[in-house]
């Protein structure tokens, strides 16, 4: 699986309050969510994110709260991909149960620029800066962490996979 | 090698005899938690297994807490998706408007939970019960719905961090204090992934309150799990509540921690949070001249019968200044109704302080006590980031029950020392 796009850049402790704030957690729908995500540090973003795109930031993406909402909300957008220093934990595992691919890359997060084009190879781990060609090495996915992603996330892994 | 006691916990319930950190394995659940916020997303995902029923109706707890009583349309559709499903699978732990409190404050209450218990929940808040020795941790929607299931949950065990308490708290000092301190040192990260262990003398001066305080704010520092040991205070908090059977687990001697940090209660501060970081703190001395237009004191971090003593002795015969709003907020009925009983309410209400039902509300920016633009709060809640509290250009400021009512009759942020000798 290879995802492709420009890059939206963050820093620091980008918490799920700003993903998707509080006030728009009154509906568990897809599109409305989106249409709201990053909107208060980031209010380009909705306007301008692509299909493809590819958030990059630094340490501790998604602290805060649990809401499932927050990388749904990223997902939906259309992004394909969020690369950072590091994840908040439960983040870290609501994006891969709802098929949201993440990759911590210390030396990615630190050279990758807003607006560059990268290109992220999940079976290698590969991430390729294709404005600047600078070619970064993560952690590969463990298959199962493939096949659920593939699946469209957790809940559609565990009907494939039949019963619970 | 030993096994911290979060390990120990985790081991028990995934049948091993031992676990290391970073080893993955899959652990039989003792409750499952969600709320009217999380839970209609799980429901959504628990559809797509097609199961026909959950794993335990006792072991699955339901509260509609967060925008109830419903505050808008939306909400209400959303609480009801909730309480459909409740009524569908006869689960005995969903708590109707009425009877209901701040998850993390009523589960612990209704004996939902205890030492020795694995629970998740879709809450990241839910690592407020290893006040008890419980290994409790928050998760999403989805790992909810697949613990609804199957009562069972993949973990990574987690590694540890321990703070060793001696000494006793100041006047005035608290949990919250303590707790803000702690992630001012470490940093909003300074725990990712980790366990926090609480040990040493000092924790047998914690108030059980103290430490659901202490606990709940672990995630905070980015902690799975905030854990304490089993004392007597826990035990008598047990006997009083919980109905199982309580299952001690204990670090053993030669157990490893990632670092190791002595802290002093009687060095603990009065400490601030400021904007927008719960690790930008500045203890009182520090703090400066901010001139406020909120308090908010309660949520599942500081709404306890302890917290709101704390807050009435302050505002007792005082006023709230006149540009200040000041926010009561019990965390459950039962915390409302002995409030009521010990003559607190007169208190608040006297002073000019609103009282309201059980609800997150402002904790969250949800609603009753939402910032205008450029607005200031003083707030005893858990979390300071941008827009938590209302408009992405308003402040919170994070403080102990002690502070925020000193600072409601200040009407700037006040140590309680002065307020009190003034
Ligand atoms: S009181 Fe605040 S932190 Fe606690 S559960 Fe409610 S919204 Fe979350």
């Amino acid at each position: 699986m290879v995802a492709e796009g420009s890059v939206f850049r963050y820093g620091d402790n980008v918490d799920t309050d700003v993903i998707i704030p509080a006030r728009y957690l009154n509906t568990a729908n897809h599109a409305e969510l989106a249409a709201h995500c990053m909107e208060d540090i980031d209010s380009q973003f909705v306007k301008t994110v692509q299909k493809g795109d590819i958030i990059v930031a630094d340490r501790n993406f998604g602290c805060g709260s649990s809401r499932e909402h927050a990388p749904i909300a990223i997902k939906e957008s259309g992004v394909s991909c969020v690369i950072a220093r590091s994840f908040a934990r439960i983040f870290y595992r609501n994006a891969i149960n709802i098929g949201l691919p993440i990759l911590e890359c210390e030396e990615a997060a630190a050279s990758i620029k807003a607006g560059d084009r990268v290109q992220v190879d999940f079976d290698s781990g590969t991430i390729t800066n294709m404005t600047t060609s600078q070619v970064f090495q993560s952690e590969p996915f463990p298959p199962f962490m493939q096949e659920l992603i593939a699946a469209g996330g957790l809940a559609a892994y565990m009907a494939q996979k039949e019963g619970v | 090698m030993g096994m911290t006691m979060s390990q120990k916990i985790l081991a028990a319930h995934a049948g091993l005899e031992s676990v290391r950190a970073g080893q993955l394995i899959m652990a039989d659940l003792d409750l499952v938690l969600g709320n009217d916020i999380t839970a209609p997303v799980a429901i959504n995902e628990f559809a797509k297994f097609g199961k026909k029923t959950v794993f335990d109706k006792e072991k699955v707890a339901l509260v509609p807490d967060h925008f109830t009583p419903n505050k808008d349309i939306k909400a209400a559709e959303q609480a009801k998706a909730m309480r459909t499903f409740a009524r569908e699978h006869a689960i005995t732990n969903y708590f109707e408007v009425g009877q209901m409190g701040i998850e993390h404050a009523l589960l612990p209450e209704q004996g939902l939970v205890g030492a020795g218990d694995l629970v998740i929940g879709a809450d990241s808040h839910t690592c407020t019960y290893g006040a008890l020795g419980a290994f409790s941790t928050g998760v999403g929607s989805t790992d909810m719905a697949a613990g609804m299931a199957s009562g069972t949950a993949w973990f990574k065990v987690p590694s540890a961090i321990r703070f060793n308490l001696s000494g006793a708290f100041g006047p005035y000092v608290s949990g919250k204090d303590l707790i803000l301190h702690i992630i001012g040192m470490i940093g909003v990260d300074g725990a990712l992934y980790a366990s926090m262990e609480f040990t040493g003398k000092g924790v047998a001066n914690l108030s059980i309150d103290d430490r659901f305080t202490v606990a709940n704010m672990a995630i905070e520092a980015g902690a799975k799990n905030g854990i304490f040991p089993v004392d007597a205070v826990t035990l008598a908090y047990l006997d009083e509540h919980y109905k199982k059977e309580v299952r001690i687990y204990e670090a053993d001697s030669d157990a490893e921690y990632d670092a190791t940090y002595e802290i002093d209660l009687s060095t603990i501060k009065s400490t601030v949070s400021f904007p927008h970081l719960p690790s930008n703190t500045r203890t009182i001395d520090e703090v400066g001249e901010i001139r406020i237009d909120q308090v908010v004191i309660g949520s599942c971090t500081n709404g306890r019968i302890d917290d709101l003593r704390q807050a009435a002795q302050i505002l007792k015969g005082r006023k709230v200044a006149s540009h200040v709003r000041a926010l009561i907020f019990p965390a459950t009925q039962k915390i409302w109704k002995q409030a009521m009983a010990e003559g607190l309410f007169d208190i608040f209400v006297d002073a000019g302080c609103a009282v309201s039902t059980p609800t997150c509300g402002p904790c969250l920016g949800g609603h009753m006590g939402i910032l205008a633009e450029g607005e200031r709060a003083v707030s005893t809640t858990n979390r300071n980031f941008v827009g938590r509290m209302g408009h992405p250009k308003s402040e919170v400021y994070l403080a102990s029950p002690s502070v925020a009512a000193a600072s409601a009759v200040a009407g700037y942020i006040a140590d309680p020392k002065n307020v009190m000798e003034a």
